[in-house]
């Protein structure tokens, strides 16, 4: 397999502050692949500097194995769906989604039906002469998509795709996205601070912090294995625990996780671990126990059904064995 | 409900004695302009008369003042659009040292009494030994042209989300294909409006005018002396109304064109 | 896909600028900023040094003639006692607008920022601009109608029998006169007519930040109307009534028109001004008188940013 997109110790400093710092990346072809992280951790830099907005102060970056590292976006056979969507205020659907084609010289009739087939493949069949203050959030969403697609670029970059939108249509609208890549064949890369979203779309992830990879993986990966307290902490609500802890679970003396789902609540009498329940927090599917273990919470998640204890109960919390993951920090 | 969703009558009373107050006065002078009544401002006038309108018509010393502000007003306008336009892509777009020392530079000329920029470009052309014309008139105007320009301009830019200037350049742009179908289509009415509004100040303008015009005449210095040294006072009153027509059409049409936006608001002279 | 190249090729002049452009943003930046800077900064940076020279030379008495040497002397001239006169006559006028101004604006502020709605936005927006816009020139020549000892006032209130209240006000010393418009009460009041529309805008703009909900906090919490104003709204509108009074102030301060056409042959710094640089022949002396506005301006302007007015434009 080839690589769509490749960073080669790319930094991009903003002054003092070093937004990607020393990042090395491969995006393969035909991947979706998401870029996770909090706010200001370098992820949407990242996505600049692929599709060209930001240059990098160092590095170099590749595109299906050149370098675009002194191209200008206009250039670059990658196309952006942009957070807010950025449509022409001043054009209709049609213009906006035919515009790629307009400036590369093509002619109206052939732009236009260009534009319609596009808005056909988003099922905004019709919609070409509404303005896009007419339209609701999901359906400018859904132009955005056709316009950055027309161009037929080899990596459709998407920025916060679905951040604007409700969670109903978020929902629907990741399916969606997931089915169309599928059936274009062509690498997505996108931008999100959402885990789920990053999780159950992506078929890879890198997740970000401090300008930083803290881990690249599948989701599964990245999920089951964090290599940091951070990726533990920041993907999923995993309980993170100290060496010492780890250690006297049959551990190494390292940093820990224990997913809250991993964990049983049993009798106290002989169990790995012993406490009081601290709180409690009813989730629909389960509920989640907080337990005080010698000072450390620790949460289980009790499924529906399940006898739950009331708070300042002993419990013990039972787990196999491989559902300790201990992390590369000591 | 507290009772805040209702004005009181006191401040209702208030807003519209202080906006008829704006309005009134200027109505007034339509009312003059058809008396029969030449010497004096005499209230209610004696009679009405429509033939000061062809008296103005034939006045030859009105023609030239008249021709002078247009061409002035013209001039000045068209300058102020290059330079309001340029300084306001620079200042929307991007943040650098000294940018709010250029803010402060670009909003001087109005902020500061007229005639103070009177004074002082009478005291440069005073040092470099620069005779009055046409286009002595015209630096004064188009300096203070610029920041009304400026600021319908900057607004509009402030409107305009940035990244369809990225969009543009993602789907295939080039920076001139951007200007031609991004900016310029979203920016036209704002500077449309700007471009009037900086004519319509110019056209009227007449206290930094008194410095740089030396022995010519505007519309405004016309009407000044007029005013100062009366000779057929309902000849003014027309010579006012056409002042006036000429400056309230621009204004209008520059309110229609940025309806919903901000960019008049608070952007005054 | 087609394996097409991830660069597309490069097509022409405009392509080549815009990727330099791309590469050099400061190179587009200077090509943008340089025009108007020149302009701005030769033109009126230039005409105010120009102005600052010419306060530092002096006349030749007998001659007539500007002496270019370095001197103190024409400052000097301000501090006799007529030159003081004017200074102090211009400063008690424009305070004396700017507080007018700011009662009679409140009012039509506060309901077009709070009250108004839809259409009477509309009618309450362009009721302030056309006004504001509207030819300088003209809204003076109006009121010199209105004022006229033979005009409108008079006849109105000679037809409700208030003429000897007219004649009262007249009779007052300093601020009568023989009528309206040569009296020191109309100068003000077409001042605060020509200037008052410039309060409106930045009062109106710091109201309309005044969000509803901390209104209501207000009576919530037991506040009476009247409190809830003087202690939310008019704090609040404070920095928007200093940013106003910098226009009306200033702009009063340098007017030399209006105290020209309604008013007494007692000047105004402004008119100073255009005297001595015009018939008089006393550049520097003209140019003296106008840098007192400028120093004046920029102690007001340094007092209202720590008001915060500067939030409000």
């Amino acid at each position: 397999m080839t690589a769509a997109v490749s960073f080669h110790r790319v930094s991009r400093h903003f002054g003092s502050v070093r937004a990607v710092d020393q990042v090395n990346l491969t995006i393969e072809e035909g991947s979706f692949f998401a870029m996770l992280g909090p706010s200001g951790s370098g992820k949407t830099t990242c996505l600049r500097l692929i599709s060209g907005f930001e240059s990098p102060t160092s590095g170099e970056i590749r595109i299906f194995g050149q370098d675009v590292s002194h191209v200008p976006p206009n250039r670059r056979s990658v196309n952006t769906v942009f957070q807010d969507y950025a449509l022409f205020p001043h054009m209709n659907v049609r213009d906006n989604v035919a515009y790629g084609p307009m400036v590369a010289g093509v002619g109206k009739a052939q732009r236009h039906a260009k534009a319609e087939e596009m808005l056909a493949l988003v099922k905004l069949d019709g919609f070409g002469d509404r303005k896009p203050g007419q339209l609701s959030g999901g359906q400018r969403q859904r132009v955005a998509l056709a316009r950055a697609l027309v161009n037929e670029p080899r990596v459709l970059l998407l920025d916060e795709p679905l951040g604007a939108l409700d969670l109903k249509l978020r929902e629907a609208m990741q399916d969606e996205l997931k089915a169309l890549q599928q059936r274009l064949g062509i690498t997505f890369v996108f931008v999100t601070h959402d885990q789920g979203e990053a999780l159950s779309m992506a078929d890879h992830l890198a997740v970000f912090n401090e300008g930083k990879i803290a881990q690249i993986g599948t989701p599964a990966e990245i999920y089951d294995k964090p290599r940091t307290r951070f990726v533990a902490d920041f993907v999923g609500s995993s309980n993170v625990l100290p060496p010492e802890v780890s250690e006297r679970l049959g551990g190494g003396k390292r940093w820990s996780s224990l997913r809250p789902e991993a964990l049983r609540l049993v009798a106290p009498e002989g169990a790995q671990l012993s406490g009081t329940v601290t709180g409690l927090r009813y989730l629909g599917a389960g509920t989640r126990v907080a337990v005080d273990v010698a000072g450390t919470e620790i949460a289980a998640l009790a499924p529906s059904g399940a006898d739950i204890p009331a708070a300042g109960a002993a419990v013990g919390l039972a787990f196999d064995a491989g559902a300790l993951h201990l992390m590369e920090e000591a | 409900m507290h009772s805040e969703a209702r004005a009181s009558t006191g401040l209702k009373i208030g807003a519209v004695a202080g906006l008829l107050f704006l309005h009134l006065p200027i109505l007034l002078i339509f009312l003059y302009a058809f008396t029969t009544e030449e010497r004096t401002y005499q209230f209610p006038p004696p009679g009405l008369t429509t033939e000061w309108f062809a008296v103005a018509w034939h006045r030859e010393d009105i023609w030239p003042p008249l021709y002078l502000s247009l061409k002035v007003a013209a001039v000045s306008t068209a300058l102020a659009m290059i330079l309001g336009t340029l300084i306001a892509a620079a200042m929307a777009r991007s943040r650098f040292f000294g940018r709010e020392q250029i803010a402060l530079l670009i909003i001087l000329p109005i902020a500061l009494p007229g005639v103070i920029t009177g004074m002082s470009l009478r005291s440069a052309f005073a040092v470099m030994d620069i005779p009055f014309s046409t286009f002595t008139i015209v630096l004064g105007h188009a300096t203070f042209c610029i920041v009304i320009v400026y600021n319908n301009a900057v607004a509009r830019f402030r409107r305009l989300s940035g990244a369809v200037f990225e969009a543009s350049a993602d789907l295939g742009a080039n920076g001139f294909q951007t200007l031609r179908y991004v900016l310029l289509p979203n920016l036209g009415s704002a500077l449309l409006a700007g471009g009037m509004l900086a004519f319509a100040l110019s056209f009227d303008e007449v206290i930094v005018t008194t410095f740089t015009a030396g022995q010519q005449s505007t519309l405004p210095i016309w009407m000044l002396n007029e005013l100062v040294r009366p000779r057929q006072r309902p000849v003014t009153n027309v010579v006012a109304i056409v002042v006036f027509a000429t400056t309230f059409v621009p204004i209008l049409l520059a309110y229609y064109l940025t309806r919903g936006g901000s960019e008049t608001a608070g952007g005054g002279k | 896909m087609t394996g097409t190249s991830a660069i597309l090729p490069e097509r022409g002049l405009a392509d080549r600028l815009s990727t330099l452009f791309w590469r050099r943003p400061k190179l587009l930046l200077l090509l943008l900023i340089s025009p108007p800077l020149l302009w701005l900064g030769i033109v009126y940076l230039g005409s105010l040094a120009a102005l600052l020279l010419q306060s530092f030379y002096s006349i030749d008495e007998f001659s007539g003639v500007v002496k270019e040497e370095f001197t103190l002397k024409t400052y000097g001239e301000l501090f006799r006692a007529a030159n003081m006169d004017i200074i102090i006559r211009t400063l008690v006028m424009s305070a004396t607008v700017t507080i007018t101004s700011a009662f009679v604006a409140f009012p039509i502020a506060y309901y077009a920022a709070r009250y108004a709605r839809g259409r009477w936005k509309a009618v309450f927006y362009l009721g302030i601009m056309l006004p504001l816009w509207s030819s300088y020139l003209v809204k003076v020549y109006a009121w010199k109608l209105i004022l006229a000892k033979e005009g409108i006032i008079t006849w109105a209130a000679e037809g409700i029998g208030a003429g000897f209240l007219l004649d009262a006000v007249l009779s007052l010393p300093w601020v009568g006169g023989n009528s309206l418009s040569t009296s020191f009460i109309g100068t003000w009041l077409v001042f605060v007519y020509v200037w008052m529309p410039f309060m409106i805008l930045p009062m109106q703009a710091s109201l309309e930040r005044v969000p509803l909900s901390m209104l209501e906090a207000s009576a919530d919490l037991g506040a009476s109307r009247r409190q809830t104003f003087r202690t939310v709204v008019l704090p609040l509108a404070m920095p928007g009534v200093i940013a106003g009074s910098i226009f009306t102030f200033s702009l009063t301060m340098g007017d030399y028109i209006i105290p020209q056409i309604v008013g007494t042959s007692a000047r105004f710094i402004g008119q100073a001004v255009y005297q001595f640089q015009g018939t008089a022949g006393n550049i520097p002396l003209a140019a003296a008188f106008a840098m007192v506005p400028i120093l004046i301006m920029l102690v007001y302007l340094a007092l209202a940013k720590r008001g915060g007015a500067f939030d409000a434009l």
